[in-house]
């Protein structure tokens, strides 16, 4: 078993790994898309309180969970990094972070398109929209970071830093936007509206949140490919692999 | 290692007093920001109440990430950063000393400014003694997150706004708690739970910085 | 199925712009992240090729 792990670790054996999991990752996405779109167009009932608007939830909810989810991953990759100096966790969560700012901005648009009709408001600064937003500002923090720093070993260590900082501090933002919020009542808004949440519409949130996730997955291989070439470009490996094609 | 610690806090005390210029920029900076708001927003004394602890606190935020940027930069141009790395000395003793110092230069001359700029917005009495006490409790958190932040961009270009992108999200708690507590006081609830929270807030960065930026130096010099 | 007509479905019973402006959004960006990314490995397989040859002369 460690054996097979050390095998993959090698960035090597896994950019062969990862060039054989794209296509399987991207047609999951793609059908999982196509089903989760059937499920929340045609499959799911007009929500009597919200009317069509609601149908944007399907993509709002995965959004937003996508973008935790991710910077999650890129914590735990920048822990094992910094922890046993694992080339390729570095790169990983290089390879991750552009996906994780893209659904944090699409959360965040989706949510003013959905919170219009609803709240009557594009923005409120509700403990979970305000937290979003300072997520979206960590993801562009850490970009910015990145490609301020030329030196490769030290980008990837004082990213990595950086992230797990940000894990330590989203937390404790969150909790304080929502005692702020609690202190400003003017601006709250109950975001627990659907409580009758229909089986349909969560299984269509679900299958939804599963594509969102293959597709991060198929996205960053083909980031992390890329980061590899460049990387490992002086190794006998790269110049046959670019021999044969 | 107190004694490396404070000779660590003289040595950027003493540098900061022969650069009274420097020192004088960012308490102007913190100074002007405020007083650009009534200009900006209208005089209505009620308004300027309203908005009074929010001003204050986004300033300090601003002026001590203006000095932040330098925070490390002196040391490392000059190789003497270099030179504390390496010595015997724990790099996390560097790390608070640097943090401490930036405090005592930078955070402390807010919080005798800050009362006057209460009185522009037409603070009581007692609310400018929480804005002070809030800033007291605040303050360092930002000095020491800012450390962080000063470390992991040494010697990048556009450092600076660099910093700033990279901090000011992690700042958001202290802000919260910190312009909170006047708010509160303002509203007739006591400042106290607020406070608490921001002291809170302060111990955890305490125990948590330092060590992120003495890693983030070693990173930075290697 | 609950739309009679084409038109009914791309009006979204009224709030069609929010939710084909959200839709949309999602698209536009995947696509772009797609299309930046397929280019972005094509450049570095060239230029990686291209510094090889220079070793090689």
């Amino acid at each position: 078993m460690s054996f097979s792990i050390y095998k993959y670790a090698s960035p090597m054996t896994f950019y062969g790994l990862a060039g054989k999991m794209i296509p399987w990752f991207s047609w999951g996405a793609a059908i999982l898309a196509g089903l989760g779109l059937y499920i929340a167009f045609f499959m799911a009932p007009t929500d009597f309180q919200q009317g069509e608007a609601y149908r944007v939830i399907f993509i709002h909810v995965p959004a937003a969970w996508m973008s935790m989810f991710i910077y999650m991953v890129m914590a735990f990759w920048s822990a094992v990094g910094l922890a046993w100096n694992t080339r390729l966790s570095f790169m990983m969560s290089r390879a991750l972070a552009p996906t994780g700012a893209l659904f944090a901005f699409l959360s965040l648009w989706t949510g003013a398109m959905w919170g219009k009709p609803m709240w009557g408001a594009w923005w409120v600064w509700d403990a979970r929209l305000t937290s979003s937003l300072v997520l979206f500002f960590l993801y562009v923090g850490i970009i910015a970071l990145w490609s301020a720093i030329d030196d490769r070993r030290r980008g990837d260590k004082a990213g990595a830093l950086l992230i797990l900082v940000g894990a330590i501090n989203v937390p404790i933002i969150y909790f304080s936007v929502k005692w702020w919020n609690t202190l400003h009542q003017g601006a709250s808004v109950s975001l627990m509206q659907a409580p009758s949440m229909a089986a349909i519409m969560l299984m269509g949130m679900l299958v939804m949140a599963i594509a969102a996730w293959f597709y991060s997955i198929a996205v960053a291989m083909v980031r992390v490919r890329g980061i590899i070439l460049e990387r490992e470009r002086q190794t006998e490996w790269v110049k046959e692999l670019l021999e044969k094609n | 290692m107190l004694r490396f610690l404070i000779t660590v806090i003289r040595r950027d005390l003493l540098l900061a007093a022969r650069r009274k210029g420097d020192w004088l920029t960012s308490q102007f900076f913190f100074v002007m920001v405020v007083s650009m708001f009534p200009l900006g927003i209208g005089p209505e004394p009620e308004m300027l109440r309203r908005i009074a602890p929010g001003v204050v606190w986004v300033a300090a935020l601003l002026a001590s990430l203006l000095s932040l940027s330098r925070l490390f930069a002196d040391d490392h141009r000059d190789g003497s950063l270099e030179q504390m790395l390496l010595s015997p000395e724990p790099p996390v003793l560097l790390a608070l000393g640097k943090a401490l110092a930036h405090w005592l230069i930078y955070g402390v001359p807010l919080l005798v400014i800050a009362p006057v700029l209460g009185l522009q917005f037409g603070l009581q009495a007692d609310v400018i003694g929480v804005l002070m006490l809030s800033l007291l409790i605040g303050t360092p958190v930002l000095s020491l997150l800012g450390s962080v932040g000063a470390a992991l961009t040494l010697g990048l270009r556009g450092g600076g706004v660099l910093l700033t992108l990279l901090i000011l999200p992690l700042y958001v708690p202290a802000l919260i708690f910190g312009a909170g507590a006047v708010d509160a006081t303002l509203a007739g609830l006591g400042p106290e739970a607020n406070l608490s929270l921001l002291a809170a807030f302060a111990m955890l960065t305490l125990m948590v910085a330092p060590w992120v930026t003495a890693a983030a130096l070693r990173i930075s010099i290697e | 199925m609950h739309w009679a007509s084409w038109s009914e479905f791309w009006a979204m019973g009224g709030y069609g712009f929010y939710v084909w402006g959200s839709y949309g959004a999602l698209l536009l960006l995947m696509l772009v992240e797609i299309i930046l990314l397929v280019r972005g490995h094509k450049q570095t397989l060239t230029r990686i090729r291209r510094m090889k040859n220079w070793e090689q002369e």
